[in-house]
């Protein structure tokens, strides 16, 4: 058994090794076709630009580092010329069209949005590689051998882990799981990999033609780097929900709620978006809500999701709907959890692959206050910024007070939906735990979380007196909510930012929590005294 | 200000302490030669296996206690002047008190076995002494465990969690025979056995024999088996820690000896938790009860004592919990080894065999007298409004469901249970649903 899961271990490491590797090869032959096509679609008009990419580049063979640098080089080249063409002629004065059409020569590089906008459909088109060139072995050798080696690497816990219960041996012993090198490591895999993602997709070419093959059968288009993403996911949740299988198969409530996690991931967020696609439909995953969503309300979206026909209405309403109807009357009855363990992706991923990295996160009462006003700020400034949006969509105004509705967005997408949500929200399980998006900056889970406290059947009973203040609960938090506090108290848990992901009750080695939906009176009981005794009477 | 100075920084002297700050205004100090902050001693054993540090084990962040304005003193008391109402401590200073609160706690049993003062020989009661279970750890490959209580599985896990293996000795011819009853302790003897514990019943210790370096390396039990090992954890029981107010004027007898209100024989000196004895228990109660919740519902008890409002101990209706491995145990109200003459009992236990529920009920009146489940959660207030208030057995099988206390989605015995006692008595009664009513008593 220890062999089987060494062996899947070395497995594993290799599909990554190829994976990683598969970032270094391949050759681009930038062909004049190619080259003229790309210059077409960007609407590129710098003619300084376009003469020095043919003389330096077309017709030559590069790796995907030296072209995408050497694009933007020159770029960066033309652009100067053409702002100081303008600015010599703003002196002169007078030359008010010349200026104008100077201006729409210069290419402006943003190094979170050239890589993505700019090189990267060109190292697309002129890739070769082995790995283009044998798309399904290419996917073997990486997301296979990942997910091979990954399930052999699991599955033998179910028999060296012993007789079902709760196994959190050596998690603080371990550099994987208590942010030694081993956690380190994976973090910086993590960090690089978003930031590869989001800003330098263009290095990533070779991965996402491995994933290809899968795409071109679901939706018929070839793979963007975001459909390899929902792969990623969507694997790494599943290998990970077996894991979850084994290591909770005591426990019915974590097995049928990973289930249901898994399924909408797969279903929701994968393959019926990817349909919709197929026939032409916008890609819609139908339970990811507002403010989470936050490009919902973006002109884009809500113009294509109109030109769709009835279909595309549908989503429209039901997307506002689900904010704002939906949510609330959920978590009336169930809970926060009904979203945030139960349906949402990021959730998903959190209590999948974020699981052996819970105890991780900070109980302090200090990272508490933080908690609270910064997500309570980010749902803030979703709010603003989506106002600002739709008042733009309605009015044609293109700045609200002075600000400029499109730089707002894009100061969202970048700092909280790619850097906070991403680069920091995942890359960061092996430090700070793996809801540290969730807890600090998701803004649905703050609006969700103000439902909660205010009016919810939700809570976690604490069993009378039976606490023995031991701290399992506390440790295996993920949203750091010092159950403990609570509990040795005889208090009833009602917080704002639990997602009911039922650990807590599951290690409480006292059966002293339970997660439960009931009458909304008495739900937070502060007994001054425990019980246990026979009450005390102030005048005996 | 009155200056209320209590020894021992455990859950009985925190919760004495925390009350009273809650209740006055009085200066406030905590002695303790262990630790410098109050931590849960109940929670050792997930250090060593790594669920937790040592840190996740304080109930209060460090910053607490200042804000609380309750001073932390680390030091050990050697002894205590009544008249001049003085404590000597080991660091050569003195410290004065107007009230005074013993919460010293026990330390482990040793019961004069030749060689229990080896080196890896001990216990596990304090911080200390799992320092030395993980020194001795790493070249250990068997241990040898002494009295099959509570701390015992909890040692046994632990050293398993290592890959270490583990020679049990029980007394008794199951597991925890003095408290649990036969199919109980039959029941966790199996699952020790399905973990790999090396169980002997019926076996005690009678020497432990040391190398050359004064370390054990094997003992000899009293039928003469020798068995080879690197460490002897003794875990046959607990016994109050006075041993430094043996000369004093502090009336002593297994423990220190205290009425209903936690006073001893001396004025303004409490004693409560695991330390205190009780002349006679106020409730009919063993006069020594050494657990978590005793100590914490008599430092709320004492806290109002002191704070003038004096209240005698009043401990209600007996729990308590523990987990054996993997199967958990909650037991409430009173279920003994034994059966005693007026009772019966109602026992039903799954086919896989690691899931009961043990129902004592009283003879003649049939109202129920305790419970234990193995396996099974039950809801603490619904358990003692049935026993407190005197619930017949019928009552109790038909609103089992009120009691179950088990995550969501679990699977629920109570129609199982049920058809085994209709059997049993040849009624044809049926399981109510839950009723949240009933549940908070809302009605
Ligand atoms: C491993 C383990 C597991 C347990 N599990 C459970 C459980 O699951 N459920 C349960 O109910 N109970 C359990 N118990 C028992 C429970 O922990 C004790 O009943 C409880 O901790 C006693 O608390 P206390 O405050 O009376 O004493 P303690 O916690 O022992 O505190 C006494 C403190 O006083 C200090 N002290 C003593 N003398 C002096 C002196 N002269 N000067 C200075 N300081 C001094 C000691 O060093 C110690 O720190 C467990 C015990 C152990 C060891
Ligand atoms: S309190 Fe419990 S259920 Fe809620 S998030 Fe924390 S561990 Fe999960
Ligand atoms: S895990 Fe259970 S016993 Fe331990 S502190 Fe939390 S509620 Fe109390």
């Amino acid at each position: 058994m220890k062999l089987i899961k060494n062996i899947g271990l070395l497995i594993c490491i290799t599909g990554f090794s190829f994976f990683i590797g598969s970032i270094f090869i391949g050759e681009y032959h930038l062909s004049q076709e190619k080259f003229d096509n790309w210059i077409n679609n960007k609407g590129i008009k710098s003619e300084i630009f376009i003469a020095d990419a043919s003389n330096q580049l077309v017709g030559k063979t590069f790796s995907a580092f030296a072209l995408s640098s050497k694009l933007i080089e020159l770029a960066e080249k033309s652009s100067e010329i053409h702002q100081t063409n303008i600015q010599k002629w703003q002196t002169e004065g007078g030359q008010d069209e010349k200026i104008n059409k100077e201006w729409s020569k210069v290419i402006w590089i943003d190094w979170s949005k050239v890589h993505k906008d700019f090189t990267f459909p060109l190292l697309q088109s002129t890739i070769n590689s082995s790995a283009k060139n044998n798309q399904w072995l290419a996917f073997f050798l990486t997301f296979g051998l990942a997910i091979i080696g990954g399930l052999l690497y699991i599955i033998p816990d179910f028999i060296l882990l012993g007789p079902a219960g709760i196994k959190n041996n050596k998690l603080f012993q371990h550099s994987a799981t208590n942010r030694g090198w081993g956690g380190m490591l994976v973090a910086a895999f993590f960090i690089i990999f978003y930031f590869l993602l989001y800003f330098f997709p263009d290095f990533l070419i070779n991965p996402i033609l491995a994933t290809n093959p899968i795409s071109l059968a679901l939706s018929g288009n070839s793979a963007s780097q975001w459909f390899m993403y929902g792969l990623i996911y969507c694997s790494v949740m599943t290998v990970f929900a077996v894991k979850m299988y084994v290591k909770y198969r005591h426990n019915l409530y974590q097995v049928i709620r990973t289930t249901v996690v898994w399924f909408f991931q797969i279903a929701f967020a994968f393959l019926i978006p990817e349909m919709l696609v197929r026939f032409n439909q916008p890609w819609y995953d139908f339970k990811n809500a507002w403010p989470l969503n936050y490009t919902f309300f973006f002109d884009w979206n809500i113009n294509s999701l109109l030109d769709s026909g009835n279909l595309g209405l549908f989503m429209l309403v039901w997307g506002i709907l689900l904010t704002l109807v939906v949510i609330p009357v959920m978590v009336y009855f169930l809970g926060k959890r009904w979203y945030c363990s139960w349906v949402c992706g990021c959730g998903g991923l959190a209590e999948t692959l974020g699981d052996p990295y819970r105890h991780l996160s900070d109980k302090s009462l200090k990272a508490w206050k933080f908690e609270r006003y910064i997500i309570h700020l980010v749902l803030v400034f979703a709010t603003v910024m989506t106002g600002a949006t739709l008042y733009t969509y309605f009015s044609g105004a293109t700045t609200v007070l002075g600000v400029q509705t499109t730089s707002l967005q894009s100061w969202y997408g970048f700092w909280i939906g790619s850097i906070f949500a991403g680069v920091i929200g995942t890359g960061f399980y092996p430090i700070m735990g793996n809801r540290v998006w969730c807890r600090f900056g998701c803004p649905l889970a703050a609006y969700l979380g103000l439902v909660q406290k205010i009016k919810s059947r939700f809570r976690i009973t604490t069993n009378g007196g039976q606490c023995i203040s031991c701290g399992n609960c506390s440790t295996y938090c993920e949203m750091g909510i010092d159950v403990r506090s609570y509990a040795q108290k005889g208090q009833n848990i009602v917080r704002s930012s639990c997602v009911g992901c039922g650990v807590c009750s599951a290690v409480c080695p006292r059966g002293v929590l339970k997660l439960e939906n009931a009458p909304d009176i008495d739900r937070v009981n502060d007994n001054p005294i425990l019980i246990g005794k026979e009450k005390i009477t102030l005048n005996s | 200000m009155e200056h209320v100075v209590i020894i021992g920084n455990g859950i009985a002297g925190t919760t004495t302490a925390r009350h009273i700050r809650k209740l006055s205004d009085k200066k406030i100090t905590i002695i303790s030669a262990e630790t410098d902050h109050f931590f849960s001693r109940t929670a050792l054993m997930y250090i060593y296996m790594g669920h937790m540090k040592f840190e996740d084990t304080k109930p209060y962040e460090d910053w607490f206690w200042k804000k609380n304005r309750i001073n932390l003193l680390r030091a050990f008391v050697q002894n205590i002047d009544p008249h001049k109402k003085e404590l000597k401590l080991n660091n050569g200073t003195t410290l004065a008190y107007d009230k005074l609160v013993l919460a010293v706690g026990s330390k482990p049993n040793k019961f004069g076995w030749p060689g229990q003062d080896l080196d890896a020989v001990q216990g596990l009661y304090s911080y200390q002494d799992l320092e030395r279970m993980e020194k001795y750890s790493p070249t250990t490959k068997r241990a040898v465990i002494v009295g099959g209580g509570l701390i015992g599985v909890e040692m046994a896990e632990m050293f398993l969690s290592r890959g270490i293996k583990v020679t049990f000795l029980v007394r008794e011819n199951r597991f925890w025979g003095g408290v649990l009853p036969e199919k109980e302790g039959n029941l966790i003897s199996r699952h020790l056995k399905e973990h790999h514990v090396d169980l002997h019943f019926e076996t005690e210790l009678k020497e432990i024999i040391a190398d050359e370096n004064g370390r054990v390396k094997h003992i000899i039990t009293k039928n003469d088996k020798q068995i080879e090992c690197e460490f002897v954890g003794l875990t046959a029981g607990v016994s109050p820690n006075i041993a430094f107010l043996k000369d004093g004027d502090i009336a002593l007898n297994r423990g220190i000896l205290v009425n209903e209100f936690l006073e001893t024989n001396t004025p303004d000196i409490y004693a409560l938790g695991d330390c205190a004895e009780f002349h006679k228990h106020p409730t009919g109660r063993k006069n020594l009860e050494q657990v978590w919740y005793t100590g914490r519902m008599m430092g709320e008890t004492l806290a109002q004592t002191i704070c003038d409002n004096k209240t005698a101990y009043r401990p209600g209706m007996w729990f308590n919990s523990a987990k054996f491995f993997d199967i958990e145990y909650q037991t409430y109200g009173w279920v003994f080894a034994q059966l005693q003459n007026s009772e019966a009992e109602f026992y039903w236990e799954h086919q896989n065999g690691k899931i009961c529920l043990h129902l004592v009920y009283d003879k003649t009146n049939k109202k129920l007298l305790g419970i234990n489940t193995f396996g099974i959660r039950m809801r603490h207030e619904v358990c003692e409004r049935w026993i407190t208030g005197e619930k017949t057995m019928d009552y109790i099988m038909q609103h089992l469901k009120d009691a179950n206390f088990d995550p969501e989605f679990f699977k629920q015995y109570e129609n199982e249970i049920m058809n085994q006692y209709n059997q049993k008595n040849g009624t044809n009664l049926r399981v109510k649903k839950r009723d949240w009513k009933r549940i908070f008593a809302l009605n």
